[in-house]
């Protein structure tokens, strides 16, 4: 966590004098940062040249906790991983004791996972793509994206009670079956979405000023987003085809026709455009879940009120709204874990910072950071 | 591929690590020595894993077991490399270049285990501050200031 903030290269001005480097500080607590993130740049001029992220505080030791919980008591804690987007890391965990304990999970569960976390998705890349127009000054997609947001939001409200920590995602099922009349609440929001979407990717993406903002900002490569792990969106915007809903299916996923968005220049504006058109993506899926979907068990029949998995260990990952989440559980035979591991997509996607921001002037460096849409309740766990 | 066109490639590719595959709960598992870590990674990176998925480790009493998992867009299988390093010497050599991605995960494990990674460009706390005392993962970590949790079941 600690940084160098003393070693100052020397470097030349315009006239040719030699001068030192400037450190400026941004964070832990500023509004670009999305969260608890402190960003160490050198600048030379306005032109940044190196910039660390120090990261870790909103280290809560979650995994820690996880090891003095039962099995059942550890859900409320993966809601705290990433905020904005609990169902995911809800769905991953429990994928994982699934695996572990070899539970059957019934058809209408899976089906009900699907519909709640493609809504988490488009309430998750809503924020995402609303707070990029807040950092470039476009607040009117602030305004609209939380607009949007609050729809699906609502509709988990009456879901489950909450608006952002769910728990609803159980080992063996889901916490209780839809309320009477909500497929209805969340077709009609869905289906008035696709041009919603498309609305705002004409005020926003194809706005002058956001495409001068945004395009060839924060540069990455397809190379180097596999080498550095990137995943998710951030992958995508770089022409990486890789999406786990399709290229390792899980749950009823290979039942639905959907497209992965993609973009090819691999900057700010591809990754926040994939991010809207996927959310696009999410309508459809949702839609042919909600005509599929069939009467039934939501939750396994026979599951012990204490769980204790045999001995070993399992891992399993799914697709979130940033990326690769993934859950390894290892147990020791007894009613609490051995061990927890949550992989986490924005810890992974954050570490590019430094490598995307050279190079760019510091407005553009708040524009690289909310373009890698990092939670940070995930990054530190 | 799946897991058992895995196997055989594996096997026929490199007959020595083939007795150490197993598959159990989905991935493959393959369990090297710590010195051949670094050399096996290589190996399955030339394989086709192109990306390190996680790393992790786990406290065993006598020694760390570290967990590599890696993923191929085109094998479609996950495989995990393990390895086990002694307690009082946790050493290993690092895997950051072979796949950067092992930068900060690697930093992670430093930080919340104390298993240090030779090679490691940076190899600095990264979720604790730098003065904090003990390995916050390890099993044997005590801090006073951690209120027990009371046992109801």
């Amino acid at each position: 966590m600690a940084v160098d903030i003393e070693s100052r290269t020397p470097v030349e001005d315009a006239e040719g004098r030699t001068v030192e480097e400037l450190v400026v500080n941004i964070g832990p607590s500023h509004p670009s940062t999305h969260g608890v993130c402190r960003i160490i740049a050198h600048i030379d001029g306005e032109i940044v040249t190196r910039a660390e992220p120090v990261i870790g505080y909103l280290h809560r030791g979650i995994e820690k906790m996880c090891e003095n919980r039962t099995y059942l008591q550890i859900v409320p804690l993966t809601d705290r991983l990433d905020y904005v987007g609990s169902m995911y890391a809800n769905w991953a965990y429990c994928r994982a004791v699934e695996r572990l304990a070899s539970i059957r999970v019934p058809e209408r569960a899976e089906y009900i996972r699907v519909i709640t976390c493609e809504l988490q998705r488009i309430a998750s890349h809503m924020m995402a793509i609303g707070s990029s127009g807040a950092d470039t000054g476009a607040f009117t997609m602030f305004v609209w994206a939380f607009d949007v947001r609050e729809r699906v939001v609502e509709l988990f409200e009456e879901l489950c009670g909450a608006r952002l920590t769910y728990s609803y995602v159980r080992p063996g099922g889901v916490a209780r079956d839809l309320p009477d009349g909500w497929t209805d609440a969340c077709r009609a929001v869905v289906d008035r979405l696709p041009a919603k979407i498309e609305e705002m990717d004409r005020l926003f993406f194809g706005n002058t000023i956001a495409r001068g903002r945004l395009k060839g900002v924060g540069v990455l490569s397809a190379d180097d987003a596999v080498a550095w792990g990137a995943s998710g969106p951030t992958a995508r915007g770089s022409g990486v085809d890789w999406d786990l809903r399709r290229d390792d299916p899980y749950s009823v996923y290979p039942r639905f026709d959907f497209d992965i968005p993609l973009g090819d220049a691999g900057d700010a504006y591809d990754r926040g455009r994939c991010r809207l058109w996927e959310a696009v993506e999410s309508c459809r899926i949702i839609t042919q879940a909600l005509d599929q979907i069939e009467p039934g068990p939501v939750h396994a029949e026979g599951f012990p009120r204490l769980l204790a998995p045999r001995q070993g260990d399992a891992y399993d990952r799914i697709e979130s709204a940033r990326g690769t989440l993934g859950v390894f559980v290892a147990s020791d035979g007894s009613t609490r874990p051995y061990r927890v591991k949550f992989r986490s997509p924005a810890f992974c996607n954050l570490a590019l910072i430094g490598r995307l921001a050279p190079g760019h002037t510091i407005s553009d460096l708040v524009v690289i950071l909310g373009s890698l849409d990092p939670v940070f309740g995930e990054v530190d766990r | 591929m799946n897991i058992e066109e895995l196997r055989e490639h594996l096997c026929s590719r490199y007959p020595l690590l083939c007795p150490l595959f197993s598959s159990e709960f989905g991935d493959g598992t393959l369990t090297v020595e710590p010195d051949d870590l670094h050399r096996a990674a290589g190996d399955m990176k030339e394989l086709g894993f192109s990306r390190l998925d996680v790393v992790t480790a786990l406290d065993r009493g006598e020694t760390f077991e570290l967990v590599y998992r890696l993923e191929s867009a085109e094998i479609r299988t996950g495989l995990s490399l393990r390895c086990s390093v002694p307690r009082d010497q946790p050493r290993i050599s690092s895997l950051f270049d072979l796949w950067p991605a092992a930068d900060w995960q690697e930093r992670e494990v430093y930080d919340l285990f104390g298993i240090e990674f030779e090679g490691h460009p940076d190899l600095r706390r990264i979720l604790l501050p730098d003065d904090w005392v003990g390995h916050l993962l390890r099993k044997d970590y005590v801090d006073d200031r951690v209120v027990k949790r009371p046992d109801y079941i």
